[in-house]
């Protein structure tokens, strides 16, 4: 089954073949219009099954007995401390977090590092002891795992791949399909913080606010979400991580080809963060997050569905922020403060701070 | 042209007049910003800042301007002529 | 975070919207001068949101779409030398040149970093004395005192591995070429509240009076726009043709007067050619003779540049106000902001980018 083409909300944008870029761009990693690309137009086709077709954050495999969600991801994230944690503590809260977005209890997980010669071993220690720290809290064990070291010059420090396995209980069928016209949108908490965290810390850009990113283990959440809701009702997670909430839903959006309209006024997000990003010229829709979870789920249980989310310590902040509609399908539209609306469009390449 | 945020000044760093420099707060946010351009600003006035630069300094009785408009559109319900609030020189 | 907030009222703009329904019985065409303006409205959905009498046509205001072909691919050529350090706003990395543009140079290994303010590149080249930084000083009068500033912060310290690549723009000049260009449609101006703020609108009641055309100092926020097509709609209802002040909480009459000093120190007017819209004298700043030593384009040579501008692009037409983004025959297909033919679809605020972005729902 070969991948289909992106269905196009307006049906003006052209998809340009994957030979027009001779080489690998930021963007291709970013979590946009071009990562797509690359998924539609070479992983897709190349490795194409049922699985992988879904087009969710991990794939979830029949098996006897039960259902295994299978996950895996690179983080490459510099500067690699951070406030709020670093490239370890975020590899593996990352992988737990896609398991918990096919509604899996994450069971183990596996780490690769590629290494680059010459980085400082004192370091290296750091980034491990906080991944054993936060995968002991998380209550997740790192099972297996790979080393390569690869010549100076040739790799940015440390490369670290968590690949995770997680079972997912019976009742839960989370994936875009099921969206549907009345679904309530939810959002866990405040937005943007992760993002505006690393950028507080990177050369050229550096200003005082207290901001820590939000890294964190979602399993919990998503665990008391299913159960206060009811996991029937409980129709998508995802976790906005790069390319931010305007891209997690406009993803969501194609793939179920439905439409999703959010409000302004109702997205949460703290006054320190909202700020940052006024003064970078950055909408906070595009900004990654790193602890935070979207849901989607059945009108007649948003209500306890936001009850459930608030009522957890990660949740604290959680709001409904939108509905999925049958109009626009494909299309993110978003309903301004001052009441206008607009098109949210997918990410073209990293969000940049400006000047004008 | 261009991006410039209001934030308001916290404080002014000893040192030479061109090069004038202080903290502003953004709701939270402190960035260290030129205040060359603004030399008659004190700590607790507002400034605008572009790039890194106050480029000028916020009036307090301007900003209420475009409300007075408002209140008095209100009043009005149809609106006859606006009252002018171009600013002579 | 306060003037901001308040102008961004939901009630306010309504009320100002229902004013201006009631105020526009005839057809008018109005232009803001600035992409930070295009931004707000399209991004709020503001522009959708004014009675069908009321065209808003997005000027040449994003000194990303303007800079000249040329600059960009010597900015290009530049980074591309061994030992230079290229600092640059984030605006301009995206923005194509003739072939490439400065992040996919990035990508091939050229040291291209971005800075927030003018200050950081000056303290990068403090910081690695052995690399030649070179800052690519874009922007129109908002941003010339934040440049004039690095550059003779760099002078005074004597760096001598500093430099910028000046392209620099005026307003009244565009405005004034834009007036006289045959063809035009625009009416009305809403101008740059942050260009003003520097500037001061001195310049303008000239502008007003000898083309009959009113003008008024707006701001950035929902509320200050409304407000400041309210006041041009009045104008032009009544014959008008005046310039009113509708940003005087950072706007005065005369401006900045020690930003324009250090301007005036520093820069010295020269014609500039406008990318799309061709050349309009006296329209930018060059780097005065007495900091010669701190232009890039003397330091290196990279004169002989031959741009090649898309023939799709109709990138002056829509700066100009003479077209829509929508009307261009590129745009959506061959020209999208991953590919851009040229730079309104790339600036986070250029007309064309604007529409593709918050303006394609039916």
């Amino acid at each position: 089954m070969s991948a289909r083409p992106l269905p196009d909300p307006a049906a003006l944008a052209c998809p340009l073949p994957i030979a027009d870029y001779p080489h690998v761009l930021l963007a291709h990693g970013g979590g946009g219009r071009l990562s797509q690309q690359l998924i539609e137009g070479l992983f897709g086709p190349a490795f194409a099954n049922p699985a992988l077709d879904e087009r969710h954050d991990g794939a979830v495999l029949a098996l006897e007995g039960g259902r295994l969600a299978v996950t895996t991801d690179a983080f490459v994230v510099s500067p690699r401390f951070f406030p709020g944690g670093d490239i370890g503590s975020l590899a593996v809260h990352g992988t737990v977090n896609d398991l918990a977005m096919c509604g899996a209890t994450p069971l183990a997980l596996t780490v690769s590092f590629v290494l680059e010669e010459g980085l400082e071993m004192a370091e290296l220690e750091r980034i491990v002891r906080s991944m054993a720290g936060a995968a002991r809290a998380a209550g997740v064990p790192i099972v297996a795992g790979d080393t390569k070291v690869v010549d100076r010059g040739k790799g940015d420090g440390v490369f670290v791949t968590t690949t995770g396995l997680g079972r997912v209980p019976a009742g839960v069928d989370v994936a875009p399909r099921r969206a549907r016209p009345g679904d309530r949108v939810l959002v866990s908490g405040g937005i943007a913080q992760h993002g505006v965290a690393i950028l507080s810390v990177r050369e050229g850009l550096e200003f005082d606010g207290g901001i820590v990113s939000d890294s964190a283990p979602l399993h919990g959440l998503v665990a008391s979400l299913l159960a206060g809701a009811g996991p029937p009702h409980v129709h998508v997670l995802r976790d906005p991580t790069r390319g931010g909430v305007a891209s997690a839903l406009g993803e969501i959006a194609q793939a179920a080809r439905v439409g999703i309209r959010i409000d302004e006024a109702a997205i949460p997000i703290a006054e320190p963060v909202r700020a940052a990003c006024e003064i970078l010229g950055l909408d906070p829709l595009y900004v990654a997050n790193e602890g935070r979870c979207l849901a989607i789920v059945a009108s007649e249980a948003a209500d306890a569905a936001l009850a459930a989310l608030r009522a957890h310590p990660q949740g604290a902040g959680a709001a409904a922020i939108g509905e999925v509609v049958s109009a626009h399908p494909g299309a993110l539209v978003m309903r301004s403060r001052v009441g206008g609306e607009r098109l949210v469009d997918l990410l073209t390449g990293e969000p940049l701070p400006r000047i004008c | 042209m261009c991006l410039a945020i209001p934030g308001r000044l916290q404080s002014i760093d000893d040192g030479d007049a061109m090069l004038r420099s202080g903290i502003v707060d953004f709701s939270g946010i402190r960035k260290q910003v030129c205040l060359a351009y603004v030399p008659e600003a004190r700590v607790g006035d507002y400034v605008l800042v572009h790039v890194g630069f106050a480029i000028g300094r916020l009036d307090e009785a301007e900003a209420r301007r475009v409300f007075e408009l408002l209140d008095r559109l209100g009043e009005l319900g149809e609106l006859e002529s606006p009252p002018p609030t171009g600013a002579a020189p | 975070m306060k003037y901001l907030d308040e102008y961004r009222d939901a009630a306010g703009v309504e009320r100002l919207l229902a004013a201006i329904r009631a105020r526009a019985r005839r057809p008018w065409t109005l232009m803001e001068i600035c992409g930070g303006q295009t931004h707000t409205l399209v991004r709020s959905g503001l522009d959708r949101m004014l009675p069908e009498a009321i065209t808003l046509v997005h000027g040449p205001g994003c000194p990303v779409c303007v800079t000249p072909l040329e600059q960009i691919d010597r900015a290009i050529a530049i980074a591309r030398r061994p030992g230079v350090i290229l600092a640059s706003f984030g605006d301009m990395l995206r923005v194509p040149g003739s072939g490439t543009d400065l992040l996919a140079e990035k990508a091939r290994g050229a040291d291209v970093r971005m800075v927030y303010s003018p200050l950081d590149a000056v303290r990068l080249a403090r910081r690695h004395p052995d690399r030649e930084v070179v800052f690519f000083a874009v922007g129109f009068e908002t941003t010339a005192p934040a440049n004039a500033m690095a550059v003779r912060e760099a002078a005074r310290l004597a760096l001598p591995n500093f430099s910028i690549l000046c392209s620099h723009v005026r307003v009244p000049p565009a405005m004034e070429a834009l007036l006289s260009t045959p063809g035009n449609r625009v009416q009305a101006f809403l101008a740059a509240g942050h260009v003003c703020t520097v500037m001061g609108w001195h310049e303008y009641p000239e502008i007003a009076r000898r083309h009959h055309v009113p003008i008024v100092v707006t701001g950035f926020e929902p509320l200050d726009l409304l407000q400041g097509v309210l006041l041009a709609v009045a104008q032009l209802e009544e014959g008008r043709a005046e310039v009113e002040n509708a940003y005087a909480r950072s706007v005065r009459f005369e401006g900045n007067g020690p930003a324009q000093a250090v301007i005036a120190e520093v820069f010295e007017v020269c014609d500039r050619r406008w990318r799309g819209v061709g050349e309009i004298p006296a329209s930018g700043w060059r780097l005065k003779p007495a900091y010669a030593a701190y232009d890039a384009e003397r330091r290196y040579a990279v004169g002989g540049v031959t741009a090649r501008e898309s023939p799709l692009c109709i990138a002056g037409e829509v700066l100009t106000g003479r077209r829509r983004p929508r009307e261009c025959p590129a745009f959506g297909r061959e020209c999208t902001p991953e590919r851009p033919l040229g730079a309104p679809m790339v600036s986070s605020e250029g007309a064309c980018a604007a529409y593709f972005r918050y303006g394609r729902i039916a």
